[in-house]
Parts: structure tokens; sequence; C-alpha cells
């Protein structure tokens, strides 16, 4: 009889705590949704015969593209910064790929003279704050062309060249693979460059993906080198450059339903892509948050 | 250990440095005409002994060398004590008043620096091509045939694959981040600001005045806001790491749940603030709670508040307000890897403790957290050190505002480190300070993070959680 007591009870406790959980997830998730959703919803505020400003309610009076329409007007602007972004992107995304592969299988799977030495003096680098560096980045893009007119292979260039710094989730990886399996094709006469490529890069396929996907993201957030790089041509900038300086300039009254639709356009593709991918990206971020 | 460990470790260098010395004074003695050629013209030994491709590199870059340093680099070189000495001005010695262009210190310091390091290279292939002449002597003494073009290339795909590989991401970094880190810790011990600006005017060395007045207090100097930067940012840090870090572990905990339902729906929503970009988030949120935004319009609209609260605009609102906004943008990381990690502590250890009694409190106290913190020290540690840097999440809130006359340097009272150093870089031009600025920086994040990496129980004890 207390036996059976004790089970209902425990099946009751189970049932209020899953019902507080409920309700607490609910709640976190009207949180963390409410500021999209009123991104939204505010990027059809109609500009003309409502007002392009901030106002005091989420729903439109009107629903309306007017906002949509002046950011696919080209004289405006934003296509040229939009395909500028996604150019910059798809590049980063490519090359950094390469580089931290590249930078990865050298020092997961082969021993060689200051490899440790290496790993110690760029760990020591990275802990130099990133801007420090940009008036001597600016100069030095200058010297080669690749400021205003050339920002955009100029950015490429900053955001690629470092890149094999960021190896560690990588080589975290790669180092999982195990070693018996390339011994075994390197007794069998296969060389390095022959393991890399037709052994191990299949293999690492979910950290290949998840590579290309941090790096594919980071340009779309980058306003500090864009707006430096490409300073006093519109021409040059990225996207973030444009949201950043609509919702900072005195008249942002104006240009915050634009702000909104931008927003949700630049949105779109990223967050698309990063749901598609979402299962190498867990893996990416839990595997490198345990090696370190 | 600290101090034997240091000795013998210099020990050791100067043992290493006196074999060296020994074999490129033994390899000049011992060998023949074409290896003590070669000392003074590099690869000479390699390309006589038919090592066409070896040859011709080492030479190559020798004449690289001399052809860079005499045409260019030289003259740059001879200034770097003074970083030019003739200012720009205007010549009215004329009938029409000329502007003469003076020196430029900006290019004196870099490209004697580019000088410098290329120094360092050469000296470093001299070296190796002593020891290419060295080893194929040795070689043909021993009646082997010395490896062909034919094996060189192929050596690189495969025993010196790893040359290859990292060729390039090697001279990236090089040119795109030591040299330019270089370059600017040299600044910060010159007086390269807003009225030394290149190339209208020069700027030369001032010792260690910078670091003075970082840390002078009362006047202009920067001792006070310095202070006030550092504690914040240090406060941030911690507060965004372990509230974080509970926060999501707990979120974690109960999608998690046992009998909780569309769990992966949750986990998606959660991880809405990852996939999108964080300037269309940050900045939308930021605007939200404007003045003139929308949480204040509704609040005032209801009746609930007389004035606007002033999120941004008062140091005690905009800081808790930006640690708050920075939950909903970094927990879901923690969910995430939680997740799986949660999954890995063997059911059996919840079942045993509930046969003893044990209440989920004390579950999670003496199993979940002792796991996850074990497995996520690394993380931790990076997370803390990230967030020191966290850019992102302060200038696109808050810019680092409020400003106030009582701070220095264009400061503000959420200003991290970072964006204080990039305000002085940007707005005023003060690259100066901005230098010494970074330089700290790298002092606060090496010192946390080699005490820390220490003290890490998965450094410490690998297996101890198996």
């Amino acid at each position: 009889m207390a036996k059976q007591e004790k089970y209902r009870s425990r099946k009751v406790n189970r049932l209020i705590g899953n019902t507080i959980t409920y309700i607490i997830l609910i709640l976190i998730s009207i949180i963390w949704l409410f500021p999209f959703v009123g991104l939204i919803l505010q990027s059809f505020r109609s500009y003309e015969s409502e007002f392009g400003g901030m106002v005091n309610y989420l729903v439109p009076k009107q629903f309306s593209l007017d906002s949509y329409r002046f950011l696919f007007q080209p004289e405006n602007g934003f296509l040229k910064w939009y395909s500028n972004t996604l150019i910059i992107a798809v590049f980063v995304a490519v090359l950094n790929t390469v580089m931290v592969l590249c930078v990865s299988y050298a020092l997961s799977r082969m021993r060689f003279a200051g490899r440790t030495a290496l790993m110690k003096f760029w760990l020591v680098l990275g802990m130099f704050p990133g801007f420090l560096t940009m008036i001597c980045l600016y100069f030095l893009l200058k010297q080669i062309g690749l400021t205003q007119a050339g920002a955009v292979p100029g950015l490429i260039l900053i955001s690629v060249a470092s890149s094999g710094m960021g190896y560690y989730v990588c080589k975290g990886y790669l180092d999982t693979i195990p070693r018996s399996l390339d011994e075994s094709a390197r007794i069998d006469g296969a060389s390095n460059a022959r393991i890399f490529l037709t052994m191990i890069l299949p293999l690492a396929k979910p950290i290949v993906i998840y590579t290309a996907l941090v790096a594919f993201m980071a340009p779309w957030c980058d306003y500090v080198f864009a707006s430096y790089v490409a300073f006093g041509y519109s021409d040059g900038y990225n996207v973030a450059v444009a949201l950043q300086r609509w919702i900072w300039t005195n008249d942002y009254q104006g240009y915050f339903t634009r702000f909104c639709a931008g927003g949700v356009l630049v949105a779109i593709p990223v967050t698309a892509l990063f749901l598609c991918l979402q299962k190498y990206y867990v893996e990416g971020v839990t595997g490198g948050a345990v090696k370190g | 250990m600290g101090k034997s460990g240091k000795t013998s470790s210099v020990g050791k260098a100067l043992k290493w440095c006196g074999a060296d010395l020994k074999e490129i004074g033994v390899t000049f003695a011992e060998g023949d005409w074409k290896t003590k050629l070669s000392f003074v013209i590099m690869g000479f030994g390699p390309l006589m002994r038919g090592q066409i491709l070896r040859g011709v590199s080492l030479l190559a870059a020798e004449a690289l060398y001399i052809y860079y340093m005499a045409t260019f680099g030289a003259g740059y070189l001879k200034d770097i004590g003074t970083l030019g000495t003739v200012a720009t001005h205007t010549d009215t010695s004329g009938i029409i008043p000329v502007t003469v262009y003076g020196d430029n210190s900006f290019f004196i310091l870099l490209y004697s620096l580019l000088s410098l390091f290329f120094t360092a290279a050469i000296l470093f292939l001299w070296r190796v091509n002593i020891r290419q002449n060295y080893r194929a002597e040795k070689l043909l003494k021993e009646g082997k045939k010395l490896p062909t073009i034919r094996q060189d290339i192929q050596s690189l795909l495969n025993q010196h694959f790893d040359k290859t590989l990292l060729a390039l991401p090697c001279i990236g970094v090089f040119v795109f981040t030591v040299l330019p880190i270089a370059f600017m810790i040299c600044i910060a011990f010159t007086n390269y600001d807003v009225n030394h600006q290149s190339p209208t005017n020069l700027f030369t060395w001032v010792g260690l005045e910078n670091f003075r007045n970082l840390l002078s207090i009362g006047g202009s100097g920067f001792g006070s806001t310095f202070v006030t930067v550092l504690l914040w940012t240090l406060v941030w840090a911690f507060f965004a790491t372990f509230l974080n870090y509970f926060l999501g572990m707990g979120v974690a905990i109960l999608i998690n749940r046992k009998g909780i339902k569309f769990k992966k729906l949750w986990r998606t929503i959660l991880v809405m603030t990852i996939a999108i970009p964080q300037i269309v988030s940050l900045l939308y949120v930021s605007k939200m709670f404007a003045a003139d935004g929308l949480v204040n319009g509704y609040l005032l609209k209801w009746g609930l508040i007389k004035q606007a609260i002033p999120f941004w605009t008062q140091a005690g609102y905009a800081r808790v307000m930006i640690i708050l906004i920075n939950v909903w943008i970094g927990i879901p990381y923690m969910v995430l890897m939680a997740t799986g990690l949660l999954m890995n502590i063997p059911e059996d250890l919840y079942e045993s403790a509930r046969i003893d009694g044990a209440n989920g409190f004390q579950m999670f106290r003496k199993i979940t957290l002792p796991y996850m913190l074990f497995v996520t020290g690394p993380y931790l540690l990076t997370s803390f050190t990230g967030n020191l840097n966290n850019f992102n999440v302060i200038y696109l809130l808050s810019q680092g505002g409020p400003k106030s006359m009582k701070l220095t340097g264009g400061a503000g009272y959420t200003d991290l480190l970072i964006t204080w150093l990039y305000k002085m870089t940007v707005n005023d031009t003060n690259y100066r300070m901005a230098a010494v600025i970074g330089i700290l920086i790298f002092v606060v994040t090496a010192v946390i993070s080699l005490s820390v990496y220490r003290l890490l129980p998965s450094v410490k004890d690998e297996e101890g959680f198996q």
C-alpha cells in the first residue's frame, strides 16, 4: 500500500514538475522570439502613409512593402552592399576552410621540428586584441591598393590571411580520427598528400562544414573593418556598415523601418543556412569546448 | 620548480647554441671549397653538386635580400633611431612656395621592422644553407647519392608535406598579424597621435611616457579612467561567463527532463539568437530599450511609469541591461553544448543516488555539476577571455556609453578595454594610447589564461573522470 502511494506521489510530483517546466520554456521562447517578431512586423510598416521612425506600438496600422521597395532600388546602394557582403562571405568561407584544414592536418598528423613552438607562438599571438592592428592593416592594404575601391578583396585578404591561427576546433576533431587508419595507408605507400586528400578530408566532413559555416557568418557582422577599409567610398561598404549607420545616424527616425527590412533580408539566408547545418554546428561547438 | 626549471632551460638553450656554432665551424673547417664558398654565396655548394632546385632557391633568397636592402630597406632602417628628422614643410626660398615632403615616420618604422624580420629570415636561411652543405658532403662521403629534383618535389608532398601546408598560413600570419603587432608594440613607445600624424608631421620615440600617462591619476592622466574601465571589464567578463554558464546549464537540464516533449523545437527557438547575425539582433534590441523605444513606449502608454527609463543613459542601468541582454545572446551556446554533455552522464549514477534518497538539487550538486565543471573547464576559460574582448555585445548595444566628463579618452561607463581601444583608434586617432591599452589587454589575457590553465582539473588530472 505504502509503496503504491509513494509511486503515486512521485507521479504527481513529476506532473507538477513538467507543468512548471513547460511554463518556463514557453516564457523563455516568448522572450527569445519577441525581438525577431518585432523586427519582422516593423519592417512592414508603411513609410509613406505611416512613419519610418520608431513608434510606441508593435503592429503596424497598415502593412506595406515600402521599406523593401526602397532597399531594392539600385540607386539606394543596398543591393550593392548586399552583393559585396555575399561575395566576401563566400570567398572567406572557402578560403578560410582551406587554410584551417592545411594547418590542422600538419599539426595533427605530422611531427616536425618547431611544431610545439609554432603552436605556442600562435597561442600567444592570439592573446593580442584584433583591433590593435587596425591602422597598420589599413596602411598595408593601402600599399597594395586594396582600400576604398579595392575594399572587397582587401577585406577578404585580411580575413583569410590570419585564419590559420583558428585551427583549434578543427585540429581537435582530426585528433579523434584514429591514427591507425593513416598509418596502414602509409605502410601501403600512400604519401601524406594522398592521405590528406583521400582519407582524412572525407572523414572530416562535419568539421569542414562547421568551419565553413562559422567563416561564412562572420562577414555579415563585420562593420568595424569594413567601414575602416572602405572609408569614404560608399560602394565598398557591406550591409553591416549600412545597418549600423542607419540606426546610429541622427535621422535614424526615418531609417528605422528600413533597418528592420534590411535586417530581415540579411537574416534570412544566414539563418536558413545555419538551421540546415545546425547538426554540424553543435558537433563543432561541443567538441571544441571539451578540447579547449 | 619555477626557478630551477628556468635556469635549466636557459642552460639548454646555451648548450644548443654552442653545439650549433661548433657545427658551423666544423662545416667550414672540414668542408671542401664548394662548401666554403657557400658561406658567402648561398646555395653555391648545392648548385655545384647538381641540386639545382635547392641551390637556386637559396641563391635567389640571398639576391632578393641584398636587392631589397640596397634599394629600399636600408634607407628606412638607418632612420629607425629617430623615425625621421625632416618634417614636411613649405619651402619659401623660391618665387613660388613649394611643399617639400619630409620623412614619413610611419613607413620608416614599418619598413625598418620588415627589414629586421627579413634579416632574421636570411640568417636562418644562411644556417639552413650551411646544414645543406654539411649533409650533402656527408652523404657523398658515405658513397650515397644526393636526392634529385624529382625526389625533392615529391618529398614536399610526403615527408615534408607540413612545409607545403604551413607555408601559406605562416606567411599570412606573419604579414597580417606578426608584423602589425610588432609595429603597434613599437607605437606604444612613440608619440604617434593626432598632433603627430604622418605624413605631415613626424613622430618619434618617447620611451615609457605613454605607460606613465596611463598610470598617472588626476589631471589629464588616464589612470582613474583606466582603473574604471579595467574593473568593469573584469566584472562584465565574470558575469557574462558564469551567469550564462549556469543559466544555460539550467535551461539544458529543463529541456532534457524526462517527459518533456518537442525537445528539438525548444532548442531551435533558443538557437535563433546564434543564427541571426548579431548586427541585426543586437541593434534592434538596443533600440527596443531606447528612450523612445518599444519597451518604454508601452510602459508609458499603460501608465506603469511616468518617465522613460534611462536604460542606456545611466551607467547602472546600462551595465545591468548589457549583462541581461548578453544572457539572451549567450546562453544558447551553452544549451547546445550542455545538451550533448549531459547525455554522457551515466543514468545509473542518478538511479543509485535516487535509491539513496537524494533529491534533485543534491543530485545536481554531487553528480551533474562536478562532471560539467570537469569537462567544460577549458570552455569556461576561453569563454572568459573571449568575453574580456567581447566587442560586439558592448558596442552594438551601448557604444560604450553613457559617456562622462569624469572619464578621459572618450571612454564611457560600459566601455571594455577593447571598445576603448577602438574609440581611441577611430575617433581620437590617439594611436599611442591605443597601443598601450592593446598591450595591457594582452597582459590581462595572458595572466588570466596562464594562471587558470594550470588550475584546470582536466589539465591537472587527465584521467580524472573516466
